[in-house]
């Protein structure tokens, strides 16, 4: 796995190179003060900087490195979301519960490979005790949106968020102990999808893919997106059980499974009259601006391994 | 007159101070808004909307260290100083200041002791509903401390500060925090006007605090 490591390593160390070198001559050439744009463009090269040192020392710290970095990622943006709901004082059990007790349980099921737990644990059981809790509480006033809610925070950020390091207890036979280079191909190709559609929208943007919902999305910037972050994973297939073309399909489909999650993300941000999620990466705004298209693409890639290439 | 002194700061201050910060930056990912105001060592009374213990943690955990070393929050003392426990941890611990609302001695007397700290200097943290709000009214009406401690000490600036979700991560009755996004907003300073009346002072600074709350249509 190391020699695979290292191509990975190398290879995102010089695109963010590139990155920061080419956001630094635009910002020499633009005429002071620098547009919004470009002073949002640094901001997210520079974060990517803090993003990839993060996930690489995980990445060292393997099984334990993952996990727990996938847990605080939940806890991030579980906080996110739950800032933004309805909720009542009433509530109040049922959210330390969301925190305290789901996002544990859940990641402890990751680390102990209880896979037939794994998969109910939140839409079967979380989803029947949450209202019911609430209901015992006796406090129905817009009980439905609450618990609608709050069932929703748990699902996005804790139970989907979760399956990125449950590609760690996959056995894909002739893949034993190279599982870390699943997480890395989908987190590499979903985040590169995203800013390959940011940069062919920035770039060809025209038609609106959906105005009321997202003004950046556009249809040149998704196809551009799609297609060129397909061939990342055709060239990325060396790192995957997958042939260069399988690899170009899954991509394909997790990607687009992001771009939804994107969508839906928008929607929800719309409906709550905020522009981002919070503020906890400079330039992209919070964790769920960040992780919302690998959020929709986790479970599906999950599934679409474990359903062809595990025994 | 009273026998207010404020040691300088221990390291049992410092400890707590450093540590509540980083635990409340941790559960509510804390941030100030400077939206009129700019972070100063001047001396300054900040005034903030009640509704949790957890308030003033909040508001300092935007505070420099070495502001937050001469900021003071004032507290109850009919509840902060009623057991020697509750007094250590107010007191010793949070280096608060402790008012009666009930005084009866002129040693009591509130406004005094809150301007005995600031002749020595220290900035306050003051929450002029009194008490923290239970209601489903944003704000309630202000007390006349504010406009008595300016009257007495126009040189000290007064700071609007809103805090925003703290009710929801610590309500009343509750002891473990629901780790919410909190914000803090800091307003331009307000002073009395020239001849301006108590009443009109007060819902003035009151509206102006009000008017900070970034979400006024969802506080709930």
């Amino acid at each position: 796995m190391r020699h695979e490591i290292s191509i990975l390593i190398i290879g995102l160390l010089a695109v963010l190179t590139t990155a920061s070198i080419v956001a630094a001559i635009l910002s020499a050439r633009a005429p002071k003060p620098l547009s919004s744009t470009l002073v949002n463009l640094t901001q997210r090269i520079n974060a990517w900087w803090v993003m990839v040192a993060l996930m690489t020392v995980a990445f060292f710290f393997g099984r334990y490195g993952m996990t727990i970095l996938f847990a605080l990622i939940s806890f991030a943006a579980l906080r996110e979301f739950v800032t933004l709901t309805h909720t009542r004082r009433s509530d109040h059990w049922v959210l330390l519960g969301m925190f305290g007790i789901i996002i544990p349980f859940q990641y402890w099921l990751v680390w102990t490979a209880w896979y037939g737990l794994f998969v109910i644990f939140i839409p079967v059981y979380c989803f029947l005790l949450m209202p019911a809790i609430t209901a015992l509480h006796g406090d129905t006033e817009r009980f439905l949106e609450r618990i609608a809610a709050q069932q929703w925070a748990v699902m996005i950020s804790v139970y989907c968020v979760s399956h990125v390091p449950a590609l760690l207890t996959l056995n894909v036979p002739g893949f034993e102990g190279r599982t870390l280079l699943l997480i890395a191909f989908l987190i590499i190709v979903v985040q590169g999808s995203d800013v390959l559609q940011y940069i062919f929208g920035k770039l060809f943007g025209k038609h609106r893919f959906s105005p009321n919902v997202s003004p950046s999305k556009t249809w040149e910037g998704l196809i551009g997106g799609l297609v060129s972050a397909s061939l990342l994973g055709a060239l990325l297939s060396f790192v995957t059980p997958f042939s260069p073309l399988q690899a170009a399909a899954v991509a394909f489909v997790a990607c687009s499974m992001g771009f939804l999650g994107g969508l839906v993300a928008s929607a929800i941000k719309r409906d709550q009259g905020v522009k981002d999620w919070g503020h906890l990466i400079e330039g992209h705004g919070g964790m769920m601006d960040r992780t919302d298209s690998l959020v929709f693409a986790a479970p599906v890639f999950f599934h679409i391994v474990r359903y062809f290439w595990t025994v | 007159m009273n026998k207010l002194s404020l040691k300088t700061f221990t390291l049992l201050q410092t400890v707590t101070s450093v540590g509540l910060s980083a635990l409340a930056w941790m559960v509510t990912g804390v941030r100030p808004i400077w939206n009129g105001s700019l972070p100063s060592d001047r001396q300054r009374i900040y005034f903030a909307n009640h509704t949790s213990h957890g308030d003033f943690i909040l508001l300092s955990a935007c505070l420099s260290e070495k502001e937050r070393a001469i900021t003071h929050a004032v507290a109850a003392g009919e509840y902060w100083g009623k057991s020697r426990l509750r007094r250590f941890i107010a007191q010793d611990m949070l280096s608060s200041v402790l008012i009666n609302r009930q005084w009866t001695t002129p040693e009591e007397n509130p406004i005094e002791i809150m301007l005995s700290v600031l002749d020595q200097g220290h900035s306050l943290i003051l929450f002029p509903e009194g008490t923290r709000n239970m209601t489903e009214e944003p704000l309630l009406a202000f007390r006349s401390g504010l406009y008595n401690l300016s009257m007495a000490r126009p040189q000290v600036e007064l700071i609007p500060c809103w805090i925003e979700n703290m009710s929801r991560v610590l309500p009343k009755g509750q002891f473990l925090p629901v780790p919410l996004l909190c914000r803090v907003v800091f307003g331009a300073p307000v002073a009395v006007g020239p001849g301006e009346e108590r009443r009109a002072f007060l819902e003035r600074a009151h509206a102006t605090l009000l008017a900070l709350n970034p979400r006024p249509e969802r506080d709930d």
